[in-house]
């Protein structure tokens, strides 16, 4: 046993995927997770954040011991989810965001109530707690509404009550505000925080690729992509790396052909990405030094592109992800689109 | 109360199951429903029955006919009972993955949920035997009715039947497209070689082996056995074993098969774990 609440050591997970009906014979294999070692500690909320496809739903489900891994091991509540499933399962509850699962025969109330059961809670205190969390998200009115009759929102928020009313020791919480509109997930935000507030032994770990969100509600972050841990520390610390450098937000007007290539191809340009934003783009740059950007602005003005905007800002995760990366999210998402895991 | 992760997997499964078959209309409809259907497939076996023998009801082989039909009813009903919840779980409600890491006992879980399919069952059986007793003569006498037999062969036949379900549902578990009809097939396909509609000897001899292998065949032979008697022992199929002898066949075969579950649902477990199946919804 050991004292954290989550632990993975060298953790792989290869996907074997087989070719269409023509290719049958051709088998690929898709690495989601490669030799991922993290530490969460009981009491932490614990964020993993990166792209669509990055493996953080792959890492949830070994840990949650619907997946096996390839090579390397995990435990959860200082149990190993491979050799001690039975042992690790009592100790958590996991809720997946973007989906509206649930028996739609069931009342919001009796949805819950029987997911209490198989965990052996108390009837009478299942009730109790059913109502205390339905009040905080807003959903208390819709408790006797058959879940059928729920929004696809609304029906995200009973799942979400679905994995706090266990009070597991790890909650596994896997991009729980994706689809929701701006109220309800503030509602998530507040309950995630207040759940862990009242009881420092609690953990949970949150997937997202919001960044804001991992920002606002994470004690530490680890950027993961393509299967990789690239990063791990708390928000601050991740960001404080990036406090030398110099991060600017510039709005222009079409690029004439400007790549970012070409900028980043300046000696003392780090990173830099370009949008394509109304009647123009938006290029975002860290440079090592301040004094690179003029160098960029002769770029912009030899290509005949005009500066409509200049902001300098402080880094944000997304600078983060993008110094580690070389790519906004967004750009990863668009292009691991297709192979998603 | 803290019931055990046995005993709460089973009953709240059976719970859910219930409430699954029946909440899916109003009260009357559905009373009528589980009425309607075993008479309408009842029907279809007896005019069929009828055009094949120009009404020979009083032959042995109706009795022989009506009976198997009835009872067969429950190997739908249980096998594709307990098996119909992994895929109704994975992609229909999309909650097979919540189910997967609670605390609760996987197999038991899939059995609770084939309560309600047996429960319905048994009123669909109940209504056969009622209408074949008043309108087709059927000679069924409760007053010599081996009741003994009849409800050691029920309770034994019923789990066998599940333990063939769970075979099915671990199955499934392993094959994520378009094999949501297996339990149904399977049944179907066991219809013919069980002596539910005829006696295994009509069968050519080198498919009669299927038959003798089948615990169905001599729980159907059991069960009307112990409603009708002799009538049941006028074909020659397993004339020469005794009840007990038969009771003892049934007992080795369910046996047998429970063992074959707990094996397959591991083996069909560990594998859907590997190849990340458990989660796998294919949008049938």
């Amino acid at each position: 046993m050991t004292d954290f609440a989550i632990e993975t050591k060298d953790l792989s997970r290869i996907y074997k995927i087989r070719g269409n009906k023509k290719e049958k014979q051709i088998r690929k294999e898709l690495v989601a997770l490669e030799n991922v070692n993290l530490t969460v500690e009981r009491g932490e909320l614990f964020g993993l954040l990166g792209p669509n496809g990055a493996g953080k739903t792959t890492l949830i489900k070994i840990l949650t011991t619907l997946l096996a891994p390839t090579s390397g091991w995990a435990r959860v509540a200082g149990y190993d989810v491979t050799q001690h499933p039975n042992l690790v399962r009592p100790r958590i509850n996991m809720v997946s965001g973007g989906e509206s699962s649930g028996y739609g025969l069931l009342t919001v109330r009796e949805n819950l109530w029987m997911f209490s059961q198989f965990y052996g809670m108390p009837s009478k205190e299942a009730n109790q707690r059913i109502v205390e969390l339905l009040k905080m998200v807003g959903l208390e009115d819709r408790i006797h509404t058959k879940s059928s009759d729920l929004s696809t929102g609304l029906r995200q928020k009973m799942n979400i009550v679905r994995g706090f009313l266990t009070d597991p020791e790890v909650l596994f919480l896997d991009e729980p505000t994706l689809g929701l509109d701006v109220g309800a997930a503030r509602d998530v935000r507040k309950l995630i925080r207040s759940w862990l507030d009242a009881d420092k032994s609690r953990t949970l770990l949150l997937t997202t690729h919001y960044m804001v969100e991992a920002e606002e509600l994470c004690d530490r972050v680890a950027i993961i992509n393509k299967g990789r841990v690239l990063a791990c520390d708390t928000p601050a610390n991740l960001k404080r790396n990036l406090q030398r450098d110099a991060i600017f937000e510039i709005e222009t007007s079409p690029l004439n052909g400007l790549t970012s290539q070409i900028l980043q191809d300046q000696p003392e340009v780090k990173k830099a990405a370009l949008t394509d934003i109304e009647g123009g783009a938006r290029l975002e740059l860290i440079l090592k030094e301040e004094s690179a950007l003029a160098s960029v602005i002769n770029i912009l003005t030899q290509k005949d592109v005009k500066v409509r905007r200049l902001t300098k800002r402080e880094p944000t995760l997304e600078d983060v992800f993008m110094d580690l990366v070389g790519q906004k999210m967004e750009d990863v998402e668009k292009e691991e689109a297709p192979h998603a895991v | 109360m803290n019931r055990s992760e046995t005993t709460r997997s089973f009953t709240m499964a059976t719970w859910l199951g219930w409430q699954v078959e029946s909440n899916w209309t109003d009260p009357f409809l559905f009373a009528i429903y589980v009425i309607i259907k075993p008479l309408a497939s009842a029907a279809i076996l007896v005019v069929m029955y009828s055009i094949i023998t120009g009404g020979a009801y009083n032959s042995p082989l109706f009795p022989y006919i009506y009976l198997g039909n009835a009872f067969y009813t429950y190997v739908g009903a249980v096998m594709a009972g307990v098996s119909w919840a992994v895929i109704d779980d994975r992609e229909h409600y999309k909650t097979l993955k919540y189910m997967y890491i609670a605390p609760i006992n996987i197999p038991f879980y899939w059995l609770g949920r084939g309560v309600s399919r047996f429960l319905i069952g048994t009123v669909a059986v109940i209504v056969i035997l009622t209408a074949g007793v008043l309108f087709l003569h059927v000679p069924l006498d409760l007053t010599q009715v081996n009741w003994g037999l009849f409800l050691v062969s029920l309770l034994l036949g019923v789990t066998m039947l599940a333990m063939m379900g769970l075979i099915l549902a671990s199955i499934t578990l392993m094959v994520a497209h378009h094999f949501f009809l297996i339990g149904e097939a399977v049944a179907g396909a066991l219809y013919l070689f069980s002596g539910a509609i005829f006696p295994l000897e009509v069968l050519p001899a080198w498919l009669r082996p299927v038959g003798y292998v089948m615990p169905i065949t001599y729980w159907l032979e059991l069960m009307r056995r112990s409603l009708i008697g002799e009538v049941a022992q006028a074909f020659p199929t397993l004339a020469q074993y005794s009840n007990l002898q038969l009771l003892g066949i049934l007992l080795g075969l369910t046996v047998v098969f429970a063992v074959i579950s707990v094996f397959t649902f591991r083996w069909c477990d560990y594998r859907a774990r590997e190849l990340g199946l458990i989660d796998r919804v294919s949008n049938y």
